[in-house]
């Protein structure tokens, strides 16, 4: 059963005029006052929920809210469901008008007031997209490129999407997180303004034997003691392919060799690559060697730290 | 997610067959679980303003998908307007003041 309203319990109608409400009230606070009705609980009881009634439609303010359906019988608030909030909130997309684009960039906002649009009246009665010139934005891909394509340059193509993409020129000797610029290459502008461009950090994938410096490409290359020694000529990788180098007669470990025009491929002046050797002995506990050794070293005392430096 | 039952427990004044109607009109979404339907709160919220908008306003089937729809496209503009606005808030001091003076009256004279 629906509790009674505190019209239904003063016996009044909803349209009751505050004296209608206030006769009422006295009349019924008269026939169940305790005091008049001692021992009996249900009068008790009845002229609790009659002074409540009272009590809410005397104050025209509480009787207002009430009528409103902001407030209860009993004067506490109503739970709302207001929808302002929902609408607002995170869910509230899922009532966005239908066929209306989804407003979730700026740009489609500004195309979607930028045409046709002469609401406004002040500052000279533009519309509000002809007043708006705003450059495109830039947009920002990342590209990883291998050691040599970046030390020789080269051509990448970006794609974007299976339809769209762009050809990069990646400039021989462009440095690690470099970033490219393609101008007018962005989002297209608002109100005529100009195309946004779009950046490209170029990413240059370590490489496990070359290495940059500067213009030049050094790499360590592994040679036997006899190839030191008694000088050879041997296979070297560079970045444009492999090359013939020549180890001199009697080259130490640690030499540095040049190979000119083979390290960074600049226009204007190639830079070289540097070929840093490391003797291998490879067989270090082969006898004749031992024994060769052992003979050798007694006549011929050397101190190989001799130009180490002191701790 | 809110059963139908559940709904018309709390919404008093709602009978099953309308707010089925309300739900064919697609006034308001509601998701087909077996026999129910399943409600959002964002949906049992816009219940009850159908159901202020039919019984306290007085407004019959015609006029709700009309006053629906323009509320539909103020809430958009104001989901829209708060994300220009948050978008505004995360910008240095010096923009945000030369919004602030672009947007003030102009000054007579």
């Amino acid at each position: 059963m629906a509790a009674q309203t505190p019209y239904e319990i003063l016996g009044v109608k909803p349209t009751a005029t505050a004296d209608e409400i206030r006769k009422a009230y006295r009349k019924l606070a008269k026939q169940l006052h305790p005091d008049l009705n001692p021992g009996k609980p249900e009068a008790e009881a009845r002229f609790k929920s009659v002074s409540a009634a009272y009590d809410l439609l005397s104050d025209p303010e509480k009787r207002g809210r009430y009528d409103r359906g902001e407030i209860d019988e009993s004067g506490a608030e109503r739970p709302r469901y207001s929808y302002r909030p929902h609408a607002e909130g995170a869910e509230g997309w899922r009532y966005q008008p239908e066929g209306q684009m989804d407003l979730n960039d700026l740009e489609d906002l500004f195309a979607a007031f930028g045409s046709g649009d002469r609401g406004g009246r002040g500052r000279g009665g533009a519309g509000f997209g002809e007043r708006l010139r705003m450059r495109g934005q830039d947009r920002h891909f990342t590209l990883t490129v291998d050691f040599a394509e970046a030390a020789k340059g080269d051509k990448k193509r970006l794609s974007l999407s299976p339809d769209e993409w762009l050809d990069v020129t990646i400039p021989a000797g462009i440095e690690d997180r470099q970033v490219l610029r393609l101008r007018g290459k962005g989002s297209p502008g608002i109100g005529g303004g100009e195309t946004g461009d779009a950046l490209i950090e170029v990413h240059i994938a370590p490489h496990p034997l070359f290495r940059r410096d500067g213009n030049n490409i050094r790499i360590e290359l592994p040679v036997s003691l006899a190839e030191a020694v008694l000088g050879a000529r041997v296979a070297v990788p560079t970045v444009t392919g492999p090359v013939t180098m020549t180890i001199p007669k009697g080259s130490d470990s640690g030499a540095v060799l040049r190979l000119r025009g083979k390290g960074i491929q600049r226009a204007t002046r190639p830079g070289d690559q540097l070929v840093t050797l490391k003797v291998i002995i490879g067989h270090p506990k082969d006898p004749e060697l031992t024994e060769f050794l052992e003979k050798w070293a007694s006549s011929h005392p050397f101190d190989a730290r001799r130009e180490m430096p002191q701790p | 997610m809110i059963a139908l039952d559940e709904v018309l427990n709390r919404l008093h004044g709602l009978d099953r067959s309308e707010l089925g109607r309300w739900v064919e009109n697609r006034w308001v979404l509601a998701e087909q679980h077996g026999e129910t339907l399943l409600f959002r709160e964002v949906d049992v919220a816009r219940i009850e303003l159908i159901l202020e908008i039919r019984h306290d306003f007085a407004l019959d089937d015609e006029a709700v998908p009309l006053v629906l729809g323009l509320l539909d496209q103020v809430y958009q503009l104001r989901r829209q307007l708060r994300r220009l606005c948050d978008a505004l808030a995360s910008q240095p001091e010096e923009l945000r003041e030369a919004v602030s003076q672009a947007l003030s009256p102009p000054s007579s004279g």
